[in-house]
């Protein structure tokens, strides 16, 4: 649900501001667009641009030196590796589902599809802290799991296969839900014509599914992907936070801002903050390319 | 009944594959919450839910999410409209930073808000010698939950706006009305139904939200701890079945609050026809 304002617009605006300003009918008294753009950009300016140069700012202001020995300590390391690692696992596994998701709604025709995508829509709706506590239900020593995995010494909360389970839980939707759509404006008549001239279901798959939805699949993987090393909520419930061991970035970044370490906090911040400016980057370049193909 | 046959493959693999990872990853989990909850009788999960400090956080971060949507939506739409509608330096690359929240980790979010908006920050020193506190007060959660919020309102409003036809505009003005009149009858109803939906993702997103609030919010017992941090304050004392009945308790009030607003919107639109 939370995601649905950031999916892939596949309209192409028919006017330009020049076309509003051409006619008196839909243009206003200079005052009101000078008022209403210094409101808005004002607002703009100080909800989200100055976070963002905060973060860089507050980063820098001891010095590089200080900037970069925050980035190599090894438990910074440490928490930059499990970071990847996390995503590397939770963006494939979405990326695999999002596709077969999408082949079975977007080309077939069953009852109760729709409560399907609701469903699949879920984890968006869910506070992140709640998507954490039902890990914790489930595998804690409480949980329904828990004296079992005790028993057998396997360890899933407070360790790394734990913080893997909650990001693919809060990244789930991401790939499904841009396929989906696009998937659908499709049809199914190209594949069909594949399958008749005797391509097998993998190869239309291959060779005519894929090209034609790249695009929406990487923009897709892109914002799992930005989520996935973001996450902060759901991961914090099930780190346990030894660090070293079970700390991502985010929640280094935590940990060094609560012992008043802030100089170290904002340089690691400022990784996810770039990581966050290479997202947007990346999605206006392929909202762009997909405005040129339509 | 006449079976349509299909010539592509391929159905029963993807979707029993969907079917079988979607009940692993969301489904199972997410009833241990229900299940958890249905352990305790309807008086102990009243007595969690009705603690003072309890009360207190659902009322902050129900208050404060709503707050925060409503003002999301006056910004939200105006930013929009300034997107749409005019030209101005540097429109490409606030187009874009529009997502930032989006993008950018929560967390990172919340230590930056607080640095700017603590006493010695860059805002909170010029709001100081007025002695308006922002950073550690309800205040600094209603500022994080705008933050995340803004995106919500400004990309459901966008579309609307660019493919609105003109030709309406056009035919007010010819009629005599003036540009507000214009606006306030005709542009607004239109964009209605895409603002409350924008309005309604801004809340429900900020009613859960957790990174960005908690590091400005200063978590003070009864004044400015929100409903995601009781959960997690219960769990650390290993109470689990008082961290689950919040947590049901919160997703019970955001699905009816959710649901009043699809139900305002179907109506709305009756009424139009």
């Amino acid at each position: 649900m939370s995601a649905a304002a950031a999916s892939l617009p596949v309209h192409v605006p028919v006017r330009t501001h020049r076309d509003y300003q051409a006619s008196p009918a839909t243009r206003e008294a200079s005052w009101v667009r000078w008022t209403l753009l210094a409101l808005s950009l004002g607002f703009f300016a100080l909800f989200l641009l100055l976070p963002l140069v905060a973060v860089f700012a507050e980063a820098l202001r001891k010095g590089w030196g200080v900037y970069f020995a925050a980035l190599v300590e090894p438990d910074a390391v440490a928490s930059i590796k499990l970071t990847l690692l996390a995503a590397v696992i939770a963006v494939p596994l979405n990326l695999v589902f999002g596709i077969a998701a999408a082949w079975a709604i977007a080309k077939f025709e069953f009852r109760g599809k729709q409560f399907l995508i609701t469903l699949i829509d879920l984890p968006f709706s869910v506070s992140p802290v709640i998507a954490g506590l039902i890990y914790v239900l489930v595998f804690g020593a409480q949980g329904w799991f828990g004296p079992w995995l005790q028993e057998h010494d396997v360890k899933i909360l407070f360790a790394v296969p734990g913080i893997v389970l909650a990001t693919i839980f809060v990244t789930f939707p991401f790939v499904a839900r841009e396929l989906i759509p696009l998937m659908e404006a499709q049809g199914r008549e190209e594949e069909e014509a594949a399958i008749v001239l005797g391509a097998s279901g993998w190869q239309a798959f291959w060779r005519v599914t894929l090209p034609n939805v790249k695009w929406g699949l990487l923009y897709g993987v892109i914002l799992c992907n930005a989520r996935a090393m973001g996450e902060f909520g759901a991961v914090s419930v099930v780190s346990g936070h030894i660090r070293g061991l079970t700390n991502t970035l985010p929640l280094h970044v935590e940990i060094l801002y609560n012992e008043y370490n802030f100089a170290a906090a904002f340089a690691v911040a400022s990784l996810l903050a770039l990581l966050a400016l290479v997202t947007l980057a990346l999605k206006t370049y392929i909202e762009s390319r997909q405005e040129y193909v339509a | 009944m006449s079976r349509r046959i299909h010539v592509l493959p391929g159905f029963g693999l993807s979707l029993g594959y969907t079917l079988v990872y979607l009940s692993l990853i969301v489904l199972l989990p997410l009833s241990a919450v229900f299940l958890k909850t249905a352990t305790l009788t309807l008086q102990q999960f009243w007595d969690v839910i009705s603690a003072p400090r309890v009360l207190a956080s659902f009322k902050l971060s129900f208050g404060a999410a709503l707050l925060a949507a409503a003002i999301n939506a006056v910004f939200g739409l105006m930013l929009a409209w300034c997107i749409v509608r005019y030209e101005f330096f540097g429109k490409k690359l606030i187009d874009a930073l529009v997502d930032l929240p989006f993008a950018l980790p929560t967390a990172v979010a919340g230590i930056a808000l607080t640095a700017l908006y603590a006493p010695n920050g860059w805002i909170g020193s010029l709001l100081a010698p007025h002695d308006i506190k922002v950073a550690f007060t309800p205040l600094g959660v209603l500022v994080a939950l705008i933050f995340i919020g803004l995106p919500f309102v400004v990309r459901t409003v966008q579309p609307i706006l660019e493919d609105m036809e003109t030709e309406l505009e056009e035919a007010a003005a010819s009629l005599g009305a003036q540009r507000w009149q214009t606006f306030r009858h005709v542009i607004l109803p239109t964009l209605a139904p895409a603002l409350l939906t924008g309005f309604a993702l801004a809340f429900a997103r900020a009613v859960g939200e957790y990174g960005s609030v908690i590091f400005i919010a200063g978590n003070m017992p009864m004044v400015s701890e929100i409903a995601p941090l009781m959960i997690i304050t219960k769990l650390e004392q290993y109470d689990y079945t008082g961290a689950t009945a919040i947590a049901v308790a919160m997703l019970l009030i955001s699905f009816a609050l959710l649901l009043a607003i699809n139900l305002l919107q179907g109506w709305n639109k009756k009424g139009k026809r």
